[in-house]
């Protein structure tokens, strides 16, 4: 057994010893313990060096507050993680550990000259400084301060685990199952209502776990965690261990994090490491109960040298001496039973020295029958030992007068400086803390949310206090769902409550200017840097915080942020509740970020929309394109043929014989209503009024500023009923502004409206062949000018099925677009692929679709436009209604600056010397000007292989059509370009191909 | 004012830093000041600043409800670049990236300006053609920005993943290598001291209430918490709460305030060399001098007052990062906190006289106005100064809003940055 490890003691099973590593070497552990509990059960203080001065650090706490031994945990390849708490980290067979911030070793690290210069690296000190030479910033001084700061390593391996993510609804939910959290929910037990009780650690009892002496109504701590926690579960209570409420939201949402195997020795199969839980409760009972404060004197931070309440934990939850010989200096009762528990398990206590001059006399009384020295008004001024504390320098106060020091031995030293509640989720919810002077502390006073704060995180000490408070608050909380209880009411025997006062810093003989005595011991901040920062002007605890570093550490402020107030307004000369707190930020703890991911990673990260039409293009080589969430086929490649050899195939094709495209990622929204009409009108540019039932047309939509948002066919089927088509990534956007206008806007119209993108699979047809592959599959419609013309649609049967029939165009070739039920896209695509291989049938995608378009002048929103883009910018005038009295964007279009001359055109663009224009590329008039130049608009879109036989672009150019025929110039970085303005309508200008 | 340099740290040190002196004091307000500015953030301080050293004007008090730089100004994730698209914003975010780089020189207290490039990813074809537009657009205005391809993005940036598998693979980026970062606090603490050691006074915990106006409409001076202070000209720097703060002189502006969070990771050892941004997945992130890695991404969906913020932007935030960063998927989330942005039509700012005489605002920087400060705050004071615009702002008025000469810079803005 390991020496310190104390038998009969604890909650670790003796029969379960583990092996772990730490920094190479092999420790035995047992189960139950933190790898802190088992290092020092070997002895073993020494766990970490600090942020600045690299000091030799060891656990102060037992718990998630610790500041200083961090450590990187590591379970075979991929799975490492830097800075975790070895005071929360459960020991499994094989664990390895690694001590971090040091080099080359723990107990030799060179970054401890750091120390030596500490009067340099006062607070804010690289504030002043490193200014000189300016250049040295870059290369010297900043790679220097990066290098020094950081604690552990980042990772470098992709984590092989998975995280998950749930949803809970209940009607109570309790943070903290201590003793006040467990009597909250036995009180919530019997009341039918849903109650859910986590606790961040491993197993529920709070306080309990450290107080096995303690007889609730006569029953022993244990006994009594046991059969209460036995009762919970039997009443349908649900108990999360190891699941820390990481932040408090609106509404009460509660987010929640739930580790799962970080403990376990064999990982299980398909279980996730973590479990984020997004928590919405009725009622919420905070039981997070208090935290211990440390004392600030020199040499407060040195291994061995820990909070009172760690050592008693220590003891009686793991069995685990923390020393052979401690001392004790406390401002609180508290810490006597600390001293008493170690003195009834063996340990020789030195000295227990209380600040206060005079102390209960049942305490010196239980001392005394101890033989444990006790030093009454006495400060503790120094310790000594660098890789743990050896000795201890302890003077009498009288008077406020300090003494001449003596120096009593010790192999631990324990501190307390009394408890400040845990107020952390309660701040989430802007709750107002008030100051309270007999417990020198901040309780809390109101909050927005429905919840209730119990126990010691409202100041209330002991286990019968919290008890009985806990079942009252629940009553409250219970109160407030309609369920009436009997509060219950507990008799604790052997409760060890205590008082104190509370010390801002020990009082001290020597210079406080020079001691090192520390407040946030992670990032080394001592009481002296807070001085300094109130001294530079520091006034605002917000910039005492952030000028010093003060509770910016990992532990989040729980072992500084108070000591640290109170030091800050002793220096100010005002009332702690003048200077105040500094806000509380989620989460309560740090979380991993694979907690937050849940199952958002890799394939998951965002749903990957696929057509029905995708594994056709899948298993027949297509090259896909991510636009949106969507993937596209961007291209069909045949043989070795790269992407320009595919498209120019595909085009050519198009044109000459039919070209099959999947449209089916265009938005489609369904416009249904009697004012469906009016509503269409109200939203976009064009009339619609006259659009007889069975026509279509090209709709533009505007946003209120007038600039063009998203554009589409929309065919009208019936009076009351549109079929809305939008760009493939502006489906969600339109739909959303539509339901905004029809909801904030114009709530009196009658219109519903549908998204129906994914209820449509939509195969687009084009090229001069595509009425005789069409026109036998087609029943419900005859395909020719008089029956069918061009911009019309009908709902008739396509190879049995029954479809929307668009005759549509976005080639410039007849064209029509298929619109048949979802499901049944593929089964359409294949028969009609079959149909048309006599026909010269032709697969293309969307670059295809690009090329073809441009030659026709047609824009694609977002690419040809950006939101500055007018219609008439765009050459669309036409699009815009003259009569209506108003439409989303009319006001927009009639500012000044849109209606100026000059304004960007979009127009066609020929290159003198037939070269390929680069997308993005800046236009400008005088191509010899200096930088900057006077860029006169952009190439919005260009290609080299369409069917006109050379490149063609489109481009925003000021004044554009007024300048058809100029030349313009684009600069590249090696040359410039230059190019005639066209119209931008490349092919076909009259429109002869779209005759059947 | 100590003058502050190594060897000014060093002889304090012997003498166990007992005597620095305050680097600006506490002070009452005084009854007048011929420039009164409601705001101390960056840009309000800063103003105060270029006031005091250019303009010769020194009777000005800065006023904030809070502790000075507690607004966006010490929230923000600090990301300095000027590779706008539009001239407009091309040539003010440059002047800012000008004076950033000679600031701690300039306030004499180290801001930390770090020049570690800021590469934004391009993870599908809207993305390279947009990027390369902006490439393209600074060039010839002679703004640093280049195209990398995907293997030199991951040269510049090891941790990036360029898996083709990834959900949205990346397929190059744009780097300005002159961008970064800098210390947040340090800017509104350098310029604060600075602006005192020149007589300024710095009001803080005193709320501007309303904003009072003579008779003839000109503005007379404003209500505080503690009183009304007269002023010839103020001037209006309160980012997410300046439609509040203008409102009470009548002056209505097109900003919409929304909650934007960001978060910090457990400080560790140097492994992420610059500022990657991307649109695609929506989120960027830097490191700091600390170690932490510093992470944030757009605003939530909801308009509100409120510094809470919402978790499920932060969970797509980290998810986002851990796609284009799967090896940091086991660190751990340090803290996350909120700030209340201001947000224009177009994305950009307003620096403008108002219709009030007499007042002047600078506001509209909704996720990206930590980069400007020295820009912003200079040109501002030239435009408090002069009752006219500074020519790099002249275009950044409120009248822009009613003619439609929009500086839109909301295409290039998917992420707050
Ligand atoms: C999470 C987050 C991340 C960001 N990231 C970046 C980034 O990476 N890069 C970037 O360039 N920008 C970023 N920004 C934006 C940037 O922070 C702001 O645009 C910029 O800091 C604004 O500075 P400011 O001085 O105008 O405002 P602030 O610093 O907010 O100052 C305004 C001040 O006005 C005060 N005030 C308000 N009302 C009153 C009143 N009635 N009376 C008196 N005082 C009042 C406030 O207390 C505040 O101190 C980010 C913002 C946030 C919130």
């Amino acid at each position: 057994m390991s020496r310190f490890r104390v038998r009969g003691k604890g909650r670790v099973d003796a029969a379960k010893p583990m092996i772990f590593t730490f920094d190479g070497t092999p420790y035995t552990a047992l189960k139950g313990d933190t790898v802190a509990s088992a290092l020092l059960a070997h002895g073993v203080h020494l766990m970490g060096r600090s942020f600045k001065y690299h000091r030799p650090r060891g656990a102060i706490a037992a718990g998630s507050e610790e500041p200083n031994a961090l450590i990187g945990t590591r379970r075979g390849d991929g799975r490492f993680e830097p800075n975790t708490r070895a005071t929360v980290q459960e020991v499994w067979g094989g664990l390895q550990t690694t001590s971090q911030n040091k080099f080359p070793s723990l107990r030799f690290d060179v970054g401890a000259v750091n120390d030596a210069a500490y009067m340099l690296f006062s607070a804010g000190f690289y504030y002043k400084t490193f200014m000189w030479p300016k250049s040295f910033w870059d290369r010297v001084y900043e790679p220097f301060i990066r290098a020094a700061a950081g604690l552990g390593v980042a990772p470098t391996e992709e984590d092989p685990d998975s995280y998950a993510s749930r949803y809970l609804h209940c009607d109570l939910l309790i943070v903290g199952a201590g003793p006040a959290g467990i009597a909250a929910a036995l009180a919530a037990s019997a009341t039918g209502r849903s109650v859910v009780l986590v606790d961040e650690n491993a197993e529920i009892g709070g306080t309990l776990l450290s107080e096995p002496d303690a007889q609730i109504d006569g029953t022993p701590a244990w006994d009594w965690l046991a059969q209460s926690r036995a009762d919970l579960l039997a009443a349908g209570v649900k108990i999360m261990p190891r699941t820390t409420a990481i932040g408090y939201y609106h509404q009460n949402m509660i987010g929640m994090v739930q580790k799962l195997t970080d403990h376990l020795t064999e990982l299980p199969a398909d279980t996730p490491r973590e479990r984020l839980w997004r928590v919405r409760a009725k009622q919420v009972v905070l039981a997070q109960g208090a935290l211990e404060k440390p004392l600030v004197f020199h040499g407060n931070d040195r291994p061995g040298v820990m909070l009172a309440g760690a050592a008693q934990t220590y003891l009686n939850r793991y069995g685990v001496k923390v020393g052979d010989s401690p001392a004790v200096v406390t401002s609180h009762d508290s810490a006597w039973f600390a001293a008493f528990d170690l003195a009834d398990a063996g340990a020789r206590v030195q000295v227990i020295i209380d600040t206060r001059a005079q102390v209960r006399a049942d305490l010196q009384e239980a001392a005394r029958a101890r033989s444990i020295p006790v030093r009454l008004g006495h400060t503790v001024t120094a310790t000594a030992g660098r890789l743990r504390v050896k000795n201890l320098r302890v003077n009498a106060v009288s008077g406020g007068h300090v003494g001449a020091g003596t120096w009593i031995n010790c192999d631990a030293l324990l501190m307390s400086g009394g408890w400040t509640p845990s107020l952390h989720l309660f701040s989430h919810t802007k709750g107002r803390l008030a100051w309270d002077d007999a417990l020198t502390t901040f309780l809390p006073e109101h909050t927005p949310e429905a919840c209730v704060i119990a126990g010691a995180a409202r100041g209330l000490w002991g286990v019968q206090a919290a008890l009985n408070d806990g079942a009252a608050r629940a009553r409250e909380a219970l109160d407030a769902l309609g369920a009436t209880v009997q509060a219950a009411v507990y008799a604790v025997a052997k409760d060890r409550t205590g008082t104190g006062v509370s010390l801002h810093e020990l009082p001290t003989d020597r210079s406080a200017s020079k001691a090192k005595a520390f407040v946030d011991f992670q990032n080394d901040v001592t009481a002296k840097d807070l001085r300094l920062a109130v001294r530079e002007g520091m006034r605002s605890i917000e910039h005492v915080k952030r000028y010093t570093t003060n509770g910016m550490a990992t532990d989040q402020g729980k072992m500084s942020n108070i000591n640290g107030l109170n030091i800050a307004a002793d220096a100010l000369g005002k009332p702690q509740p003048q200077v105040g707190l500094t806000t509380f930020r989620p989460p309560y703890t740090p979380t991993s970020f694979g907690a937050f991911c849940g199952y958002h990673r890799g394939d998951h990260f965002e749903v990957l929309r696929r057509t029905q039409i995708d594994p056709w293009a899948e298993e027949n080589g297509a090259v896909f394109e991510p636009v949106g969430q969507w993937r596209r086929a961007r291209y069909f490649p045949q043989g070795n043929e790269d992407m320009d050899a595919a498209v120019r195939r595909e085009c050519a094709a198009t044109r000459a014989g039919i070209g099959m495209f999947d449209a089916s990622t265009l938005g489609k929204i369904e416009v249904v209503g009697p004012d469906a009409v009016e509503f269409m009108n109200r939203m976009y540019t064009n009339p619609w009024t006259k659009l007889a039932p069975g026509r279509c047309r090209y709709g533009l939509l505007l946003g209120d500023d007038g600039f063009i948002r998203d554009d589409g066919v929309i065919g009208r089927l019936d009076a009351d009923r549109f079929h809305v088509t939008t760009t493939t990534g502006g489906a969600a956007r339109v739909m959303n502004m539509m339901e905004d206008y029809l909801q904030t806007e114009w709530p009196d119209l009658e219109v519903w409206l549908t998204s129906t993108t994914e209820q449509w699979s939509t195969i687009a047809l084009n090229g001069p062949n595509v009425v005789k592959l069409l026109a036998p599959l087609v029943e419900g419609v005859a395909l020719n000018e008089a029956d069918f013309p061009h911009m019309s649609c009908v709902e008739c049967t396509v190879a049995g099925m029954p479809a929307r029939l668009f005759r549509v165009s976005f080639t410039g070739e007849v064209g029509f677009e298929i619109n048949v039920a979802a499901p049944l896209g593929r089964q359409l695509w294949e028969t009609l692929w079959a149909a048309g291989q006599p026909h010269g049938i032709t697969a293309y995608g969307t670059e295809t679709m690009h090329v073809l378009r441009a030659e026709k002048g047609y824009i694609i929103v977002g690419q040809d436009t950006d939101g500055t883009v007018t219609p008439y910018d765009a050459g669309m005038g036409w699009a815009v209604a003259k009569s209506k009295p108003d439409f989303v964007g009319m006001r927009g279009l009639a500012r000044p600056d849109l209606k100026a001359a000059n304004r960007r055109h979009l127009v066609g663009l020929l290159t003198e010397d037939h070269s390929l224009l680069e997308e993005g590329a800046q236009i400008v008039f005088d191509p010899d000007q200096p930088i900057p130049m006077t860029m006169r608009g952009h190439v919005t879109s260009a290609y080299a292989t369409g069917t006109t036989g050379r490149p063609i672009a489109l481009g925003l150019v000021e004044g554009g059509h007024e300048k058809l025929g100029e030349t313009v110039y684009i600069p590249m970085p090696d040359r410039t370009i230059a190019a005639k303005i066209t119209s931008s309508v490349f092919f076909d200008p009259d429109n002869t191909r779209l005759k059947i | 004012m100590t003058h502050f340099s190594a060897l000014s740290l060093v002889k304090n040190a012997l003498s166990g830093h007992k005597n620095w002196t305050e680097q600006w004091p506490e002070v009452e307000p005084k009854a007048e000041y011929d420039v009164i500015i409601v705001g101390a953030g960056g840009h309000g301080l800063g103003a105060a600043h270029y006031l005091a050293k250019e303009h010769g004007i020194t009777n000005i008090a800065v006023i904030d409800k809070g502790w000075l730089g507690g607004g966006n100004t010490g929230r923000n994730t600090t990301i300095i670049r000027s590779n706008y698209l539009y001239d407009e914003s091309a040539r003010l975010y440059d002047h800012a990236v000008d004076l950033w780089q000679d600031l701690s020189q300039d306030l004499n207290y180290n801001v930390m300006y770090s020049n570690r490039g800021v590469l934004m990813l391009a993870h599908n074809v809207h993305d390279v053609q947009s990027f390369k537009r902006h490439v393209h657009a600074n060039r010839l205005n002679g703004v640093d920005n280049r195209w990398l391809t995907k293997e030199e993005c991951k040269d510049y940036c090891p941790p990036l993943s360029i898996s083709p598998d990834a959900r949205y693979p990346v397929l190059g980026g744009a780097l300005q290598k002159r961008a970064g970062t800098a210390r947040h606090d340090a800017v509104a603490w350098g310029y604060a001291r600075s602006a005192a050691a020149r007589g300024v006074d710095i009001i803080q915990n005193c709320a501007v209430t309303a904003i009072r106006r003579h008779p003839d409409g000109s503005v007379a001076g404003v209500e505080t918490a503690k009183g009304f202070i007269k002023a010839k000209k103020v001037a209006v720097s309160a980012a997410g709460h300046t439609s509040v703060v203008m409102q009470t002189a009548d002056v209505r502006l097109p900003l919409e305030s929304y909650p934007l969070q960001a978060l910090v990771s457990e400080p560790v050892k140097p492994v992420f060399p610059c500022v990657v941004m991307s649109n695609a997945v929506h989120a960027y992130i830097s490191q700091s001098d600390k170690g932490e890695l510093v992470i944030g991404s757009g605003t939530d969906q909801y308009t509100s007052y409120s510094q809470r913020g919402g978790l499920p932007l932060i969970e797509h935030t980290v998810a986002a990062i851990c796609e284009i960063f799967p090896m940091f998927n086991r660190m751990r989330m340090l803290r996350k906190w909120g700030g209340i942005v201001d947000v224009t039509p177009d994305r950009s700012a307003i620096i403008s006289k108002t219709p009030v005489e007499g007042l002047y605002v600078n506001c509209g920087w909704g996720t990206g106005g930590f980069k400007a400060t020295p820009g912003a705050a200079h040109t501002f004071a030239w435009t408090i100064a002069k009752n006219a615009p500074h020519p790099i702002n002249a275009p950044f008025t409120l009248e822009r809003f009613r003619t439609g000469r929009l500086i839109d810079e909301a295409a290039a803005a998917a992420v707050a940055h």
